[in-house]
């Protein structure tokens, strides 16, 4: 954020003189916190709860007793069948895609964004413009063509559809960074450039360096981005042994939904623990990051 | 010299965008269009066939009937949304104690993957052993009738109902936009509101929603071409879109065309015919938008 809005965010916080009915709002704020965080703590409870206990009328609401061993079960599942432990091979798989995909899209998006933000060249706004056009067109009208360029390539079946396109850029992460670079100052350029340093010298030492945070937010994006993403695994990933672990969730609970609520729940915990750790760790980032794609539209 | 130096650096630091922008974007493009208009299974060289695909899609019920669920879809969930984000983001403004723990609270939700989430709602819905029905009967033992509570998921008359609220339960992200936005508003405006003895109503209509009015049109259109998409929250809840194809979403339709019945010519056909909706609807909010929309200086 620039100081210019900093400082007009620090001016506005006493804004509002408190709400009037306080009791009201906090009744208010109560209520939907239950509606909202009561799915996440029905999983948490279910997945230490055996198949019977699972399925109990009226529900029990702390288990009792407290099963650990879905947990070390759901890790496990199916491994003696698959000949490896499945969690641990798909948590491997999505981490080998989730860092490919991570480097390349901080690397060549800030790049781009450079670019755009920090150079001068012939149309660099009109397709500035173009780029944030081609957000509108809907992944489902690109499908089926990429889909066969890969299948072209032989790669189906592998990580690389998946990963390389991040190395090539992207609208939304071209937009978000350039809006971050342009609030740098430009004579902080034009002193480097004095003193005889080159353009790369100035994005890799100077700029960069300086653009840390939005790169940060970037790179968060794109992890959640791919930990969560199903249609992409689902298109190009084929051989059981390459799921990643969303993919690895969806057929399990295909194969058995509707039994063993327990050890499902276990297996979506594990999946969505680590988001939510993840996001406590870097909530100040995150939340200012979504706030600035927002704003600076 | 100098100009065509700086010119070159520029569109070097521009290049994966240049080779991204072509690969994964400007051929698949033009590959879509040109496969719109082909019978194309894979196996068998592209044959074209003119506007027979497009105009089969007229004829296809279950293509009607897949569009027509995602409207209605879109037309329930997208100002829900809209509304639910902006009513706690308001709620989260008025100067209570503890927006952070809030703040965390509510947008937790949205970070959970969604194959994870859908296997968690389909537990909670479950007419059987769910929790939601556990609740109903015992908060509303007065109610009974033939299909009470409802088998949620399992009822083409509340399937799109449980999605729909699904999709509310995940609002956290656009709040945060709505809430970095109405932090922004000057002060002062508020306070010459308050002299002017305006209430919160007339406060809201004539002060708030004008000043976030920017946020408002970019969560809309985001809103339109996410919602428009909706793919993996019904693909994993529901066997194929099951009971009666009532959670049938267009971009399933598609991805089955493409992917299970391997007619990629018509699957193309349906990317535009989604591309020409999406973009309608965006010039129609940005025109709507052009009286309402209020830019700062």
């Amino acid at each position: 954020m620039t100081t210019q809005t900093a400082i007009k965010n620090k001016k506005s916080k006493g804004k509002l003189s408190g709400p009037k009915y306080p009791w009201l709002v906090h009744t208010v704020l109560i209520l939907v916190s239950i509606v909202m965080i009561f799915p996440l703590v029905w999983l948490l409870s279910t997945s230490l709860k055996g198949n019977q206990q699972a399925m109990m009328i009226p529900p029990e609401w702390i288990p009792h007793p407290v099963l650990w061993s879905n947990y070390p079960r759901a890790i496990t599942y199916e491994s003696k069948e698959l000949g490896f432990i499945p969690f641990l091979v798909y948590g491997r798989n999505t981490l080998i895609i989730a860092i490919l995909t991570v480097s390349g899209t901080v690397f060549s998006n800030s790049l781009v964004a450079y670019a755009f933000a920090r150079l001068k060249w012939p149309g660099r706004d009109l397709l500035f413009t173009l780029t944030l056009a081609t957000m509108m067109i809907p992944f489902p009208v690109l499908m089926v063509p990429t889909f066969i360029l890969f299948q072209k390539l032989h790669w189906i079946g592998t990580f690389r559809p998946l990963w390389v396109p991040a190395w090539f850029g992207g609208a939304f992460n071209i937009f978000l960074l350039r809006q971050f670079l342009m609030t740098i100052p430009l004579e902080l350029s034009e002193a480097a450039k004095m003193d005889g340093c080159s353009e790369w010298t100035i994005y890799r030492d100077i700029i960069m360096p300086l653009a840390k945070p939005s790169l940060a937010v970037v790179a968060l994006f794109t992890f959640m981005g791919v930990w969560n993403d199903f249609l992409g695994p689902l298109i190009y990933l084929t051989n059981q042994n390459t799921f990643t672990l969303s993919l690895w969730l969806a057929s399990y609970s295909s194969q058995n939904g509707g039994t063993e609520y327990g050890l499902l729940m276990a297996a979506s915990t594990l999946i969505v623990a680590p988001i939510i750790i993840l996001f406590f760790f870097t909530q100040k980032l995150l939340v200012q990051g979504i706030a600035v794609t927002g704003l600076k539209g | 010299m100098n100009k065509r130096k700086e010119t070159l650096t520029a569109l070097l630091f521009a290049s994966p965008w240049f080779v991204g922008f072509t690969v994964f974007l400007l051929y698949p493009i033009i590959a879509s269009i040109y496969l719109s208009f082909c019978d194309y299974s894979v196996l068998r060289p592209a044959v074209f066939i003119g506007l027979q695909n497009y105009s089969d899609l007229i004829n296809d019920s279950i293509f009607k009937q897949a569009l027509s669920n995602t409207v209605i879809y879109t037309a329930a969930a997208l100002p829900l949304g809209l509304v639910v984000s902006l009513g706690l983001a308001m709620l989260l403004n008025t100067k209570v104690k503890g927006l952070a723990f809030y703040r965390t609270l509510f947008y937790m939700p949205s970070l959970v993957p969604l194959v994870a989430l859908a296997i968690l709602m389909q537990f909670i819905f479950n007419g059987q052993y769910g929790v939601l029905n556990s609740l109903l009967r015992e908060f509303l033992p007065f109610v009974h009738g033939k299909s009470w509570p409802p088998n949620w998921l399992g009822d083409p008359r509340f399937s799109k109902l449980v999605l729909i609220f699904i999709s509310a339960w995940g609002a956290g992200n656009a709040m945060v936009i709505y809430l970095a936005g109405l932090q922004d508003v000057p002060v002062q405006l508020y306070e010459a509101a308050q002299l002017d003895g305006a209430g919160w109503c007339s406060t809201t209509r004539n002060v708030t929603i004008p000043m976030i009015s920017p946020v408002i049109l970019f969560n809309l259109v985001m809103g339109i071409i996410g919602t428009l998409q909706v793919f993996t929250l019904p693909y994993v809840i529901s066997n194929q879109g099951s009971p009666m194809r009532s959670i049938y979403f267009y971009t399933m339709y598609l991805f089955d065309n493409a992917f299970v019945y391997h007619k990629m010519g018509y699957a193309c056909a349906m990317g535009w015919i989604l591309f020409i909706i999406i973009l309608l609807l965006t010039l129609l909010s940005f025109k709507l938008s052009e009286k309402h929309v209020h830019y700062g200086s």
